[in-house]
């Protein structure tokens, strides 16, 4: 019984990350860079929740703070993206990585200016416990869970039947002969940069409700691990990175149920490197060929 | 008016120029074949055609609008597609899903599904393949499929850069049989080929090309009987 609801509790945890991890893998696979920066589109989603959430204990302002969370990421996503990666386009990776983590920097200084420094406690929201047959699971793992399959379950679908993820999958295998479909990448980018920072507003909503603590680094832990599952489950899938987040959540969730919880972080790492002794691709990862 | 002139092109890779000042025309309806040795430029001018590689100088001028510094995106919307050099199909797409990119472009279910059962008439191969992810085709269909891909958008000018490569000689006859036949419905067609028996067998009009410039030019069938091409192209 105990054992289930760390089950439950590990999918629900493995839905952040793997809503996290889908910001990292698909801007790998479609602009070819690390977005150093993707945690911290997670810390200013906290932020603004935090924001729009006033002192107001109202629910209508829970719903308020999800949206403009969601909005200020997007926009700033793609903000970021036409600023400072997309004059840097045919330029070394090591430079855009570089860059990358100076937008990180950057965010994280701009959360200290305006918030400072000192931890602050975020309630997003008052749920209680769902108690079914026997199990209690709070409803804030369950709506987590249930959401982050929802919308996975689009992302998906949306890759695989619209035009608009045709044409993503198009430009992340050859760019070259995408823009010959008439596909313009730079729009792509922009979309998938989009998608990106939306997923992870949301992650930062489900984040918060686990741990609401916020200051302006809050980002760095979720987004390492994210991206490690991003890794895990091989850079550049989708269904890879879906993987990766889910198994990482469990594996989190069961060793800080056994005594082994104090060394949980070290041991993901393990497993990440074990990993990649094994498959270096990832569990879903393929070799990629590029061209020009 | 030719319906694609290329005037004084130059194209440089770093400071190597590859393309050194190439002026051709493609009048509305011909075949026109570019032939030429390894590493002579013809892939480097398809692609600056393209707007896939920056142009060093000159301009290209495609159904009366100049289009030397039109974005590659938009070329397709024109009227101008390609079947670029190694096929480059998407390997991880299903041969259906690559013909439904080579329509990208446009927006009429009809209109679509009328040019994919012309596809699958001219390949029948790719009809019964049509749910099969792509990269698993042999090196043979992925060529049809790419040249389909290129025929979807219902081109006026289909740019063909090798596209017997790789095809056994029954399926080169057959390739070159549909060329003919989608020229004779009316789209007109640049062709580089290694194969330049053939492309010059089926050209109307044909260039040389050495080192990054033109070095002859004339109908098929003059360069086909002209002895100094015969011996550097056609193997005798
Ligand atoms: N990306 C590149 N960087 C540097 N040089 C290049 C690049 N691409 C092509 N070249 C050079 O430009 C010249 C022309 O190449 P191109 O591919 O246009 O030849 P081609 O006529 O198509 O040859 P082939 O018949 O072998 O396909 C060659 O010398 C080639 O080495
Ligand atoms: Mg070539």
């Amino acid at each position: 019984m105990n054992f289930l609801v760390t089950l439950i509790n590990g999918l629900s945890l493995g839905g952040v990350y793997a809503l996290i991890a889908l910001g990292y893998t698909m801007v790998y696979g479609i602009a070819k860079m690390l977005n150093f920066a993707h945690g911290d589109i997670i810390m200013v989603g906290g932020y603004t929740v935090l924001v729009a959430l006033g002192t107001s204990g109202k629910p209508i302002f829970t719903v308020i703070a999800c949206v403009a969370a969601i909005v200020v990421c997007c926009i700033l996503g793609v903000t970021i993206e036409k600023v400072a990666y997309k004059p840097l386009r045919g330029a070394s990776p090591l430079a855009v990585l570089i860059t990358a983590i100076g937008v990180s920097y950057f965010l994280e200084g701009l959360a200290q200016i305006f918030f400072g420094t000192n931890a602050k406690f975020v309630k997003i929201a008052e749920m209680g416990i769902l108690h079914i047959g026997g199990l209690s699971i709070g409803w804030d793992t369950v709506i987590t869970l249930l959401v982050s399959a929802a919308i996975m379950a689009a992302l998906t679908l949306f890759v695989k039947m619209t035009k608009t993820g045709r044409a993503m999958v198009a430009v992340s295998e050859d760019k070259a002969a995408a823009s010959l479909m008439g596909v313009n990448v730079n729009a792509i980018i922009t979309v998938t940069f989009a998608i990106g920072s939306i997923l992870a507003a949301v992650a930062s909503i489900f984040y918060l409700m686990r741990y609401p603590t916020l200051n302006n680094t809050m980002g760095a832990m979720p987004g390492i691990k994210a991206f490690t599952a991003a890794v895990i489950g091989g850079i550049g899938s989708i269904p890879g990175a879906m993987i990766g987040g889910i198994v990482l959540g469990i594996i989190e969730c069961v060793f800080n149920s056994t005594p082994l919880a104090p060394y949980t972080v070290a041991i993901e790492f393990a497993i990440l490197i074990v990993l990649l002794l094994v498959r270096p691709n990832g569990i879903l990862g393929k070799k990629r060929r590029e061209k020009v | 008016m030719a319906l694609l002139e290329v005037n004084d092109l130059q194209v440089n890779y770093g400071l190597i120029r590859a393309v050194k000042g190439v002026s051709f025309k493609v009048e509305q309806g011909e075949i026109v074949a570019l032939i030429g040795a390894n590493g002579a430029g013809k892939t480097t001018i398809m692609h600056a055609i393209n707007g896939i590689i920056p142009k060093a100088g000159g301009n290209v001028v495609f159904d009366g609008n100049d289009i030397t510094a039109t974005p590659a995106h938009k070329l397709v919307g024109m009227g101008l597609a390609q079947v670029p050099e190694g096929r480059r199909i998407f390997g991880e797409l299903s041969v259906f899903d690559n013909l439904k990119l080579g329509y990208y472009c446009k927006n009429d279910a009809k209109h679509f599904n009328e040019k994919l059962e012309e596809m699958y008439t001219h390949f029948p191969i790719l009809k019964e393949r049509s749910r099969q992810i792509a990269g698993t085709l042999s090196g043979g269909e992925q060529q049809m499929l790419a040249m389909s891909r290129a025929l979807m958008s219902d081109p006026k000018l289909l740019l063909l850069d090798e596209p017997s490569m790789g095809l056994s000689p029954l399926y080169v006859s057959n390739v070159f049989e549909i060329i003919k036949q989608v020229n004779k419905l009316g789209t007109t067609v640049l062709l580089v080929e290694q194969n330049a028996k053939m492309a010059l067998s089926i050209a109307n009009h044909a260039y040389v090309l050495e080192i990054g410039n033109i070095s002859a030019s004339g109908t098929g069938a003059e360069l086909l009987g002209n002895e100094s091409i015969q011996k550097a192209y056609l193997g005798g």
